[in-house]
């Protein structure tokens, strides 16, 4: 589904991810770990089209096309969904009326009628109940005067609405209490399917506790230094950053 | 300088760039102004003596005073003898067909959903018979006239209800009042009349589309509209539709008289033709709006979208008379590339426990100005008065203005006047949220500025408030990215 070869990203001249492969196939969970700089956030903004980054080399193809060809907007139509790590408020824009929009843009581009508004609501109702929402946030402007994990938890719920093909999930875990971890761990399983896959990007091994992941990659100084299983994390976790540095410093003999 | 004169006679010549003008049956004032000019006016309207008198004392009023300077625009000295002041309503269409039109107006009668009947009526283009409004005006006018509701053009009021308009003509509005308004009186073409009886509820919102020929009337109109004890209207004027007039000097006027217990909701959406991306052409829009609340608990309410002219001049205000009434205005202004706006209100609170809302949206995008000027002043007698505005601007791009000018007198220790203002952006940020939401760049802007403007769309009649949605969309197209 995803495919990145050798990329390389910089801003402003200043290198960020330097030469960076990673493939992801439908059904599968990727977790990223990382210390904070290592270009983890990059990565994901690259993905979703984020034009303040400059690519110097690589290629990303997602669906066998290379993404560069596509538009943000066009890549969110064609099933990438980016968790924010810092969602940003639109005041005066009801959620419900933002994510109308854009499902209404995606169906468009997919050839389909818009949703009527019995509809909308009906699908809205089914998606509340699956990402375990507040009724009452629907109708509050996008993000405006949202508590962190209020907006976090907004952010699964326009997956659970969106039902992307890719998601990227940019340090959806930062900030949030158990509970609300909790929250957001369930509507991502929930939304799991053989047909879409998911990429975690996180801190902290804590959030890999509820979304099991099937591969666990180390993200250190713009290129991916270890790859795993599950027990990486728990490895990282126990042994710290440093270790796996260490580590991979020894493999390749540097 | 000598080139923007050049483009002011062509607006106001006989040579319209746009060929709008060319062989069609004219009955016109001879160009420039004076007595004889007012006089050929009253004399080709019919109008009774009382209305030349009305003129004529207005123009003796105008030749002493001097255009304003103090608004935060520009344009070169405009040349009133060059000016032509009659012309009158065409009775032939501009067009045989939509296919003389200039598709880039149809573009945007498309984007903004304006049915193909009304495209017609707008572009001047021969209406079929069975799509004309008659029919539906005068269905209309029965229900109105069966509650004793008057609503119809100000050159019918004045033969038809010649009391009335003596009585209340030029009594919030003197001609004395501005040098715009000084004009208006002297020269206005027509306009509307509307009168709520004693204790009546208007079932309708009275819309000037209604009105046959209301596309027409020209650049110097005049609204009136009176609403008797105990009674409730709610006007609309205006067209979300880009209107390219060939009149480049637009000098209107609106007077409201609200008594006793009565409500009077005024909405208008302005989309004059803005002039070209670097600023040539354009309406200039010099209006003179305002209400009084005459009787105790009288409420009147200005809700306007002004997206278009090149340059607006604009203040619809409110004397809040009566003890216990209500004043509110709301604003949304936009401007884009070369516009000008200075928009804003007055509140002159005279009564007890009068209040008053204000509530502006400026936008501004492109290289354009956007200034809100505003005025709250309690009296002496106005105890308790209280007023409360906000004054919000939002800039897309780094090269436009947004400017404040809040001028606030207190003449009362019991008066509460609050004044909130805030300038934001359209964050990148924000943009990009949307995009990767699969919403397209024009569509984010679109979401992002009608949701800054919400609170004044709100307030705006349902049918209105879908068409104002899209206008601010399209009125913003191109202006980032």
């Amino acid at each position: 589904m995803l495919r990145i070869n050798n990329l390389k990203v910089s801003i402003v001249g200043k290198p960020i991810i330097k030469g960076l492969s990673l493939e992801v196939e439908e059904g599968e969970v990727h977790a990223i770990m990382g210390p904070n700089g290592s270009g983890k956030s990059t990565l994901a903004a690259v993905i979703a089209g984020r034009d303040k980054f400059d690519v110097d080399e690589g290629e990303v193809d997602y669906m066998g096309e290379s993404i560069f060809d596509m538009s943000p907007e066009l890549r969110a139509r064609e099933g990438i969904f980016l968790g924010f790590q810092y969602p940003v408020e639109i005041p005066g824009v009801s959620i419900s009326n933002f994510l109308r929009t854009a499902i209404n843009e995606k169906r468009k581009h997919l050839g389909l009628d818009p949703l009527t508004g019995a509809e909308f609501l009906k699908l809205m109702e089914e998606k509340k109940r699956m990402v375990d929402i507040q009724s009452k946030l629907t109708n509050r402007s996008v993000n405006e005067g949202f508590s962190g994990g209020e907006k976090k938890k907004n952010e699964i719920f326009q997956m659970a609405m969106l039902e992307p093909r890719l998601a990227i999930l940019d340090e959806t875990d930062s900030g949030l209490d158990i509970d609300a971890l909790k929250v957001v761990a369930n509507g991502v399983n929930s939304l799991r399917s053989k047909n879409n896959a998911t990429i975690v990007i996180t801190h902290y091994q804590r959030l890999l506790d509820y979304i099991i992941p099937d591969f666990v990659h180390v993200l250190y100084d713009g290129r991916i230094i270890k790859s795993g299983g599950r027990g990486l994390a728990l490895e990282l976790e126990e042994k710290g950053y440093e270790w796996v540095k260490k580590e991979t410093g020894e493999a390749t003999g540097a | 300088m000598a080139d923007n004169n050049k483009i002011l006679k062509e607006f106001t010549g006989s040579d319209y760039k746009y060929g709008f003008y060319t062989d069609i049956e004219m009955d016109q004032a001879p160009r420039g102004l004076s007595e004889d000019t007012i006089r050929f006016i009253s004399a080709k309207k019919k109008e009774p003596e009382f209305m030349l008198a009305f003129r004529l004392e207005a123009f003796r009023h105008w030749k002493t005073l001097k255009e304003p300077q103090w608004a935060h625009v520009q344009f070169p000295p405009i040349d009133y003898q060059e000016l032509i002041y009659y012309s009158a309503p065409r009775k032939k269409p501009k067009y045989e067909s939509m296919n003389e039109v200039d598709p880039e107006l149809l573009e945007t009668f498309e984007k903004l959903g304006i049915p193909l009947s009304e495209q017609k009526q707008l572009a001047g283009v021969a209406v079929d018979a069975v799509m004309d409004s008659v029919s539906v005006g005068s269905t209309f006018k029965e229900t109105l006239a069966r509650q004793g509701i008057i609503f119809c053009s100000f050159s019918e009021a004045v033969h038809k209800h010649p009391e009335l308009i003596k009585k209340y003509m030029g009594s919030v509005v003197p001609h004395t009042d501005n040098f715009f308004a000084a004009l208006n009186s002297a020269v206005f073409s027509d306009g509307s009349f509307a009168f709520i009886p004693r204790g009546v509820r208007c079932p309708l919102e009275l819309s000037t589309y209604f009105r046959i020929n209301a596309a027409n009337t020209g650049q110097f109109e005049r609204t009136l509209i009176v609403a008797e004890e105990d009674s409730y209207v709610s006007y609309m004027e205006g067209c979300t539709a880009p209107i390219r007039d060939e009149n480049q000097l637009h000098a209107a006027i609106v007077e409201i008289i609200a008594h006793k217990n009565a409500e009077v909701k005024y909405s208008t959406v302005q989309n004059w033709w803005p002039g070209d991306k670097s600023g040539k052409g354009g309406v200039y829009n010099f209006v003179t709006k305002r209400g009084v609340c005459e009787g105790d608990h009288s409420k009147i309410s200005w809700t306007q979208v002004e997206t278009g002219s090149a340059i607006t001049w604009k203040y619809p205000s409110l004397v809040l008379k009566g003890d216990h009434t209500t004043g509110e205005f709301y604003s949304v202004a936009v401007t884009n590339n070369m516009q000008q706006a200075d928009t804003g209100t007055k509140m002159i609170h005279l009564g007890k426990n009068s209040r008053s809302t204000i509530i502006s949206k400026g936008i501004s995008a492109g290289r354009s100005n956007n200034s809100y000027r505003g005025l709250v002043k309690t009296t002496r007698k106005a105890e308790n008065a209280r007023n409360f505005s906000q004054c919000d601007s939002l800039l897309l791009g780094d090269q436009c203005g947004a400017h404040t000018f809040p001028y606030v007198e207190v003449g009362n220790q019991s008066s509460i006047v609050e004044h909130e203002a805030t300038t934001s952006k359209i964050s990148e940020d924000q943009l990009f949220y949307c995009l990767q939401r699969g919403i397209d760049m024009e569509g984010a802007i679109g979401l992002i500025v009608n949701g800054y403007a919400k609170e004044v769309l709100s307030k705006l009649p349902m049918e209105f408030a879908v068409e104002a949605q899209k206008l601010l969309s399209v009125s913003l197209e191109g202006s980032v990215g």
